[in-house]
Protein backbone atom coordinates (compact mmCIF):
# COMPACT_ATOMS: atom_id res chain seq x y z
CA UNK A 1 0.00 0.00 0.00
CA UNK A 2 1.24 3.76 -0.59
CA UNK A 3 0.55 6.76 1.47
CA UNK A 4 -1.17 9.53 -0.53
CA UNK A 5 -1.27 12.93 1.07
CA UNK A 6 -5.16 14.26 -0.16
CA UNK A 7 -5.63 17.64 2.56
CA UNK A 8 -8.92 18.43 0.97
CA UNK A 9 -11.68 18.90 2.77
CA UNK A 10 -14.40 16.31 3.37
CA UNK A 11 -16.86 18.13 1.59
CA UNK A 12 -14.75 19.06 -1.62
CA UNK A 13 -16.93 16.87 -3.98
CA UNK A 14 -19.96 18.95 -2.56
CA UNK A 15 -18.05 22.20 -3.32
CA UNK A 16 -17.14 21.12 -6.82
CA UNK A 17 -20.65 20.09 -7.34
CA UNK A 18 -21.90 23.64 -6.25
CA UNK A 19 -19.81 25.97 -8.45
CA UNK A 20 -20.73 23.29 -11.03
CA UNK A 21 -24.48 24.15 -10.78
CA UNK A 22 -23.37 27.72 -9.90
CA UNK A 23 -21.45 28.26 -13.38
CA UNK A 24 -24.58 26.51 -15.13
CA UNK A 25 -27.05 28.83 -13.43
CA UNK A 26 -25.03 32.03 -14.41
CA UNK A 27 -24.83 30.62 -18.02
CA UNK A 28 -29.06 30.90 -18.14
CA UNK A 29 -29.14 33.92 -16.06
CA UNK A 30 -31.16 32.36 -13.24
CA UNK A 31 -30.71 32.90 -9.83
CA UNK A 32 -30.97 30.09 -7.17
CA UNK A 33 -32.11 32.24 -3.37
CA UNK A 34 -30.40 29.58 -0.41
CA UNK A 35 -33.41 30.66 2.50
CA UNK A 36 -31.94 28.93 5.72
CA UNK A 37 -33.26 29.30 8.56
CA UNK A 38 -34.94 27.32 11.84
CA UNK A 39 -38.06 25.66 11.71
CA UNK A 40 -41.14 27.57 12.34
CA UNK A 41 -39.27 30.85 11.32
CA UNK A 42 -42.28 31.96 8.75
CA UNK A 43 -40.06 31.06 5.95
CA UNK A 44 -42.90 29.46 3.29
CA UNK A 45 -45.05 32.51 4.93
CA UNK A 46 -42.31 35.12 3.93
CA UNK A 47 -41.96 33.56 0.09
CA UNK A 48 -45.69 33.17 0.19
CA UNK A 49 -46.30 37.43 0.34
CA UNK A 50 -42.84 37.95 -2.03
CA UNK A 51 -44.86 35.67 -4.74
CA UNK A 52 -47.33 38.20 -4.24
CA UNK A 53 -45.81 41.20 -4.26
CA UNK A 54 -43.53 40.48 -7.29
CA UNK A 55 -46.35 39.27 -9.93
CA UNK A 56 -44.48 40.19 -12.75
CA UNK A 57 -41.28 37.94 -11.95
CA UNK A 58 -41.54 34.24 -12.99
CA UNK A 59 -40.78 32.54 -9.91
CA UNK A 60 -40.03 29.09 -8.46
CA UNK A 61 -39.76 27.32 -5.24
CA UNK A 62 -38.05 23.97 -4.52
CA UNK A 63 -39.44 23.08 -0.72
CA UNK A 64 -36.90 20.90 0.72
CA UNK A 65 -38.29 19.06 4.09
CA UNK A 66 -37.30 15.66 5.77
CA UNK A 67 -41.19 14.84 5.45
CA UNK A 68 -44.91 15.89 4.02
CA UNK A 69 -45.54 18.41 1.32
CA UNK A 70 -47.71 20.65 2.62
CA UNK A 71 -45.73 23.62 2.07
CA UNK A 72 -45.44 23.16 -1.38
CA UNK A 73 -48.65 22.84 -1.32
CA UNK A 74 -48.82 26.27 -0.19
CA UNK A 75 -46.82 27.97 -2.71
CA UNK A 76 -48.84 26.23 -5.33
CA UNK A 77 -52.29 27.61 -3.92
CA UNK A 78 -50.30 31.41 -4.60
CA UNK A 79 -50.11 29.95 -8.51
CA UNK A 80 -46.55 30.07 -8.37
CA UNK A 81 -44.12 26.97 -9.42
CA UNK A 82 -43.03 24.36 -6.92
CA UNK A 83 -41.84 21.25 -6.08
CA UNK A 84 -41.23 19.42 -3.11
CA UNK A 85 -38.22 17.45 -2.18
CA UNK A 86 -37.65 15.33 0.52
CA UNK A 87 -34.00 15.00 1.62
CA UNK A 88 -34.68 11.32 3.37
CA UNK A 89 -33.99 11.99 7.11
CA UNK A 90 -30.48 14.29 6.25
CA UNK A 91 -30.76 18.03 7.56
CA UNK A 92 -29.27 19.85 4.64
CA UNK A 93 -29.73 19.72 1.18
CA UNK A 94 -26.22 19.47 -0.58
CA UNK A 95 -25.31 20.33 -4.31
CA UNK A 96 -26.28 16.90 -5.62
CA UNK A 97 -29.30 16.94 -4.30
CA UNK A 98 -30.10 20.63 -5.34
CA UNK A 99 -28.82 20.14 -8.72
CA UNK A 100 -31.79 16.97 -9.18
CA UNK A 101 -34.38 19.27 -7.66
CA UNK A 102 -33.40 22.05 -9.97
CA UNK A 103 -33.67 19.42 -12.80
CA UNK A 104 -37.15 18.68 -11.81
CA UNK A 105 -38.16 22.32 -11.97
CA UNK A 106 -36.84 22.96 -15.54
CA UNK A 107 -39.78 22.20 -17.04
CA UNK A 108 -40.95 25.30 -15.31
CA UNK A 109 -39.35 28.12 -16.79
CA UNK A 110 -38.52 30.71 -14.33
CA UNK A 111 -36.11 33.58 -13.28
CA UNK A 112 -35.94 33.50 -9.90
CA UNK A 113 -35.67 30.37 -7.68
CA UNK A 114 -36.01 30.04 -4.24
CA UNK A 115 -35.02 27.02 -1.98
CA UNK A 116 -36.19 26.46 0.77
CA UNK A 117 -34.07 24.11 2.94
CA UNK A 118 -34.59 22.21 5.74
CA UNK A 119 -35.40 24.16 9.19
CA UNK A 120 -32.01 24.26 11.25
CA UNK A 121 -29.25 26.58 12.14
CA UNK A 122 -26.50 24.35 11.96
CA UNK A 123 -26.08 21.46 8.95
CA UNK A 124 -27.50 23.74 6.10
CA UNK A 125 -24.61 26.46 7.09
CA UNK A 126 -21.95 23.93 5.99
CA UNK A 127 -22.85 22.69 2.60
CA UNK A 128 -22.57 25.31 0.21
CA UNK A 129 -25.95 24.51 -2.59
CA UNK A 130 -24.86 26.15 -5.46
CA UNK A 131 -26.81 29.20 -5.06
CA UNK A 132 -26.06 32.93 -6.16
CA UNK A 133 -27.59 34.22 -2.90
CA UNK A 134 -27.67 32.88 0.59
CA UNK A 135 -31.04 34.33 2.63
CA UNK A 136 -30.72 33.54 6.20
CA UNK A 137 -33.85 34.24 8.19
CA UNK A 138 -34.18 35.04 11.86
CA UNK A 139 -37.40 35.57 13.49
CA UNK A 140 -38.41 37.40 16.61
CA UNK A 141 -39.64 34.72 18.90
CA UNK A 142 -36.57 33.30 18.48
CA UNK A 143 -34.56 35.15 20.06
CA UNK A 144 -31.76 38.00 19.35
CA UNK A 145 -29.01 35.50 21.12
CA UNK A 146 -28.92 33.53 17.88
CA UNK A 147 -26.29 35.07 16.01
CA UNK A 148 -24.11 34.13 19.13
CA UNK A 149 -25.03 30.48 19.11
CA UNK A 150 -24.88 29.89 15.63
CA UNK A 151 -22.29 32.06 14.42
CA UNK A 152 -21.48 30.20 11.15
CA UNK A 153 -24.87 30.73 9.49
CA UNK A 154 -24.51 34.39 10.00
CA UNK A 155 -21.54 34.21 8.18
CA UNK A 156 -22.15 32.26 5.67
CA UNK A 157 -25.11 34.43 4.52
CA UNK A 158 -25.22 37.09 2.51
CA UNK A 159 -28.96 38.68 3.45
CA UNK A 160 -30.82 38.35 6.47
CA UNK A 161 -34.43 38.75 6.89
CA UNK A 162 -35.39 39.36 10.42
CA UNK A 163 -39.65 38.50 10.04
CA UNK A 164 -41.97 38.56 12.75
CA UNK A 165 -41.02 42.11 13.48
CA UNK A 166 -45.02 42.84 14.14
CA UNK A 167 -44.11 40.75 17.02
CA UNK A 168 -41.68 42.98 18.44
CA UNK A 169 -43.63 44.55 21.55
CA UNK A 170 -44.11 40.91 22.71
CA UNK A 171 -40.93 39.51 22.95
CA UNK A 172 -38.21 40.85 24.39
CA UNK A 173 -36.04 40.90 21.16
CA UNK A 174 -33.23 44.23 20.55
CA UNK A 175 -33.36 44.77 17.23
CA UNK A 176 -30.29 46.92 17.44
CA UNK A 177 -28.35 44.69 19.49
CA UNK A 178 -29.05 41.83 17.48
CA UNK A 179 -27.94 43.74 14.20
CA UNK A 180 -24.75 44.85 15.92
CA UNK A 181 -24.35 41.02 17.14
CA UNK A 182 -25.21 39.79 13.25
CA UNK A 183 -22.51 42.80 11.48
CA UNK A 184 -19.58 42.02 14.36
CA UNK A 185 -19.95 38.15 12.55
CA UNK A 186 -20.23 39.04 9.15
CA UNK A 187 -19.84 42.92 7.86
CA UNK A 188 -20.59 42.23 4.92
CA UNK A 189 -24.14 40.93 5.47
CA UNK A 190 -28.05 43.34 4.28
CA UNK A 191 -29.91 42.80 7.46
CA UNK A 192 -33.76 43.67 6.83
CA UNK A 193 -36.34 43.47 9.36
CA UNK A 194 -39.53 42.65 7.99
CA UNK A 195 -43.12 42.08 9.16
CA UNK A 196 -44.79 39.79 5.80
CA UNK A 197 -48.13 39.84 8.42
CA UNK A 198 -48.39 43.69 8.22
CA UNK A 199 -46.09 44.18 4.98
CA UNK A 200 -43.78 46.72 6.88
CA UNK A 201 -40.40 46.23 5.69
CA UNK A 202 -40.82 43.62 2.81
CA UNK A 203 -40.22 46.66 -0.65
CA UNK A 204 -36.71 46.90 0.53
CA UNK A 205 -35.93 43.12 0.82
CA UNK A 206 -37.97 42.30 -2.33
CA UNK A 207 -35.76 45.50 -3.93
CA UNK A 208 -32.36 44.04 -2.93
CA UNK A 209 -33.56 40.59 -4.47
CA UNK A 210 -34.50 41.91 -7.50
CA UNK A 211 -31.10 43.95 -7.59
CA UNK A 212 -29.75 40.25 -6.91
CA UNK A 213 -30.78 39.26 -9.78
CA UNK A 214 -30.49 41.90 -12.22
CA UNK A 215 -26.85 41.64 -11.61
CA UNK A 216 -27.11 38.05 -11.79
CA UNK A 217 -28.41 38.52 -15.30
CA UNK A 218 -25.53 40.64 -16.23
CA UNK A 219 -23.00 38.87 -15.43
CA UNK A 220 -24.24 36.15 -17.35
CA UNK B 1 -28.44 12.95 11.03
CA UNK B 2 -25.73 15.70 11.13
CA UNK B 3 -22.55 13.23 11.28
CA UNK B 4 -24.11 10.48 8.51
CA UNK B 5 -24.10 13.52 5.53
CA UNK B 6 -20.34 13.87 6.31
CA UNK B 7 -19.77 10.56 5.85
CA UNK B 8 -21.98 10.10 2.66
CA UNK B 9 -19.79 13.64 1.73
CA UNK B 10 -16.41 11.87 2.56
CA UNK B 11 -17.35 8.38 0.94
CA UNK B 12 -18.09 9.81 -2.39
CA UNK B 13 -14.90 12.29 -2.15
CA UNK B 14 -13.13 8.85 -1.37
CA UNK B 15 -14.37 7.40 -4.38
CA UNK B 16 -13.67 10.50 -6.44
CA UNK B 17 -9.76 10.09 -4.96
CA UNK B 18 -9.74 6.44 -5.98
CA UNK B 19 -10.90 6.98 -9.56
CA UNK B 20 -8.52 9.96 -10.07
CA UNK B 21 -5.71 7.74 -9.06
CA UNK B 22 -6.79 4.73 -10.39
CA UNK B 23 -6.83 2.96 -6.57
CA UNK B 24 -8.72 -0.35 -6.11
CA UNK B 25 -8.13 -0.42 -2.22
CA UNK B 26 -8.00 2.14 0.13
CA UNK B 27 -6.84 0.59 3.47
CA UNK B 28 -6.73 3.77 5.94
CA UNK B 29 -8.07 7.02 5.90
CA UNK B 30 -6.69 9.21 8.29
CA UNK B 31 -9.33 12.01 9.19
CA UNK B 32 -8.43 15.44 10.95
CA UNK B 33 -11.61 16.99 12.77
CA UNK B 34 -11.77 20.08 14.40
CA UNK B 35 -13.00 20.34 18.22
CA UNK B 36 -15.00 22.47 17.44
CA UNK B 37 -16.53 21.12 14.51
CA UNK B 38 -19.85 19.60 15.89
CA UNK B 39 -18.66 16.07 14.76
CA UNK B 40 -19.77 13.28 17.73
CA UNK B 41 -16.53 11.20 17.00
CA UNK B 42 -18.90 7.71 17.94
CA UNK B 43 -21.43 8.82 15.94
CA UNK B 44 -19.50 9.33 12.70
CA UNK B 45 -17.85 5.94 13.68
CA UNK B 46 -20.50 4.14 13.53
CA UNK B 47 -21.54 5.88 10.42
CA UNK B 48 -18.75 5.04 8.56
CA UNK B 49 -18.96 1.57 9.69
CA UNK B 50 -22.52 1.47 7.72
CA UNK B 51 -21.69 3.55 4.84
CA UNK B 52 -18.38 1.86 3.93
CA UNK B 53 -19.75 -1.55 3.23
CA UNK B 54 -21.77 -0.07 0.53
CA UNK B 55 -18.18 1.57 -1.51
CA UNK B 56 -16.45 -1.88 -2.85
CA UNK B 57 -13.19 0.51 -3.12
CA UNK B 58 -13.69 1.80 1.38
CA UNK B 59 -15.00 -1.90 2.13
CA UNK B 60 -11.88 -2.76 4.77
CA UNK B 61 -10.98 0.47 5.33
CA UNK B 62 -9.98 1.87 8.80
CA UNK B 63 -10.71 4.79 9.82
CA UNK B 64 -8.47 7.17 12.05
CA UNK B 65 -9.52 10.62 13.45
CA UNK B 66 -7.31 12.75 14.63
CA UNK B 67 -8.01 15.94 16.50
CA UNK B 68 -7.55 19.40 15.87
CA UNK B 69 -7.68 21.91 19.12
CA UNK B 70 -9.62 24.78 18.60
CA UNK B 71 -7.68 28.67 18.63
CA UNK B 72 -9.39 31.62 18.76
CA UNK B 73 -7.24 34.66 18.03
CA UNK B 74 -8.27 38.06 19.80
CA UNK B 75 -8.23 41.22 17.41
CA UNK B 76 -8.06 43.90 20.11
CA UNK B 77 -4.83 42.58 21.97
CA UNK B 78 -3.68 40.42 19.08
CA UNK B 79 -3.10 36.88 20.99
CA UNK B 80 -4.25 33.70 20.64
CA UNK B 81 -6.17 31.50 22.98
CA UNK B 82 -7.73 27.96 23.79
CA UNK B 83 -11.48 27.96 22.48
CA UNK B 84 -12.66 25.09 24.18
CA UNK B 85 -11.67 26.65 27.94
CA UNK B 86 -12.81 29.94 27.17
CA UNK B 87 -14.95 30.65 24.36
CA UNK B 88 -15.73 33.77 22.05
CA UNK B 89 -14.26 36.41 24.95
CA UNK B 90 -10.35 36.66 25.29
CA UNK B 91 -9.15 35.45 28.78
CA UNK B 92 -6.22 38.16 28.58
CA UNK B 93 -8.27 41.67 27.82
CA UNK B 94 -11.85 40.31 27.61
CA UNK B 95 -12.73 41.49 24.59
CA UNK B 96 -15.25 39.66 21.90
CA UNK B 97 -13.63 40.65 18.90
CA UNK B 98 -12.21 37.46 18.67
CA UNK B 99 -12.12 35.32 15.28
CA UNK B 100 -11.78 31.32 15.64
CA UNK B 101 -8.86 30.56 13.70
CA UNK B 102 -8.96 26.83 13.62
CA UNK B 103 -10.67 24.20 14.92
CA UNK B 104 -14.04 23.82 12.84
CA UNK B 105 -12.33 21.66 9.89
CA UNK B 106 -13.05 18.64 8.20
CA UNK B 107 -10.25 17.22 6.63
CA UNK B 108 -9.09 14.23 4.84
CA UNK B 109 -5.29 14.11 5.47
CA UNK B 110 -4.02 10.98 4.26
CA UNK B 111 -5.23 7.81 2.84
CA UNK B 112 -3.45 4.60 2.38
CA UNK B 113 -4.19 2.60 -0.88
CA UNK B 114 -3.21 0.47 -3.51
Amino acid sequence: MKLITVNASVTASNDRDAEALRQRLRAQGKLLVNVMSSAGSGKTTLLSSIIRDLPDVKIGVMEADIASSVDAERIEALGARAIQVHTSGMCHMDAGMTAAAFDAMQAHDADLYFLENVGNLICPAEYDTGAGLNLMILSVPEGDDKPLKYPLMFQKSDVLAITKTDALPYFTFDLETCIERVKKLNPAIDVYPVSAKTGEGMAALEKRLLNALDQWKNNR
Amino acid sequence: MHEMGIVLHLAKTLDETAEQERLTRIGKVVLQVGEVSGIMTDLFTDAWEYFKGRHPVLKDSELVLETIPAVTWCDACKREYPTVQYGKECPYCHSGETWLLRGNECIIKEIEAE
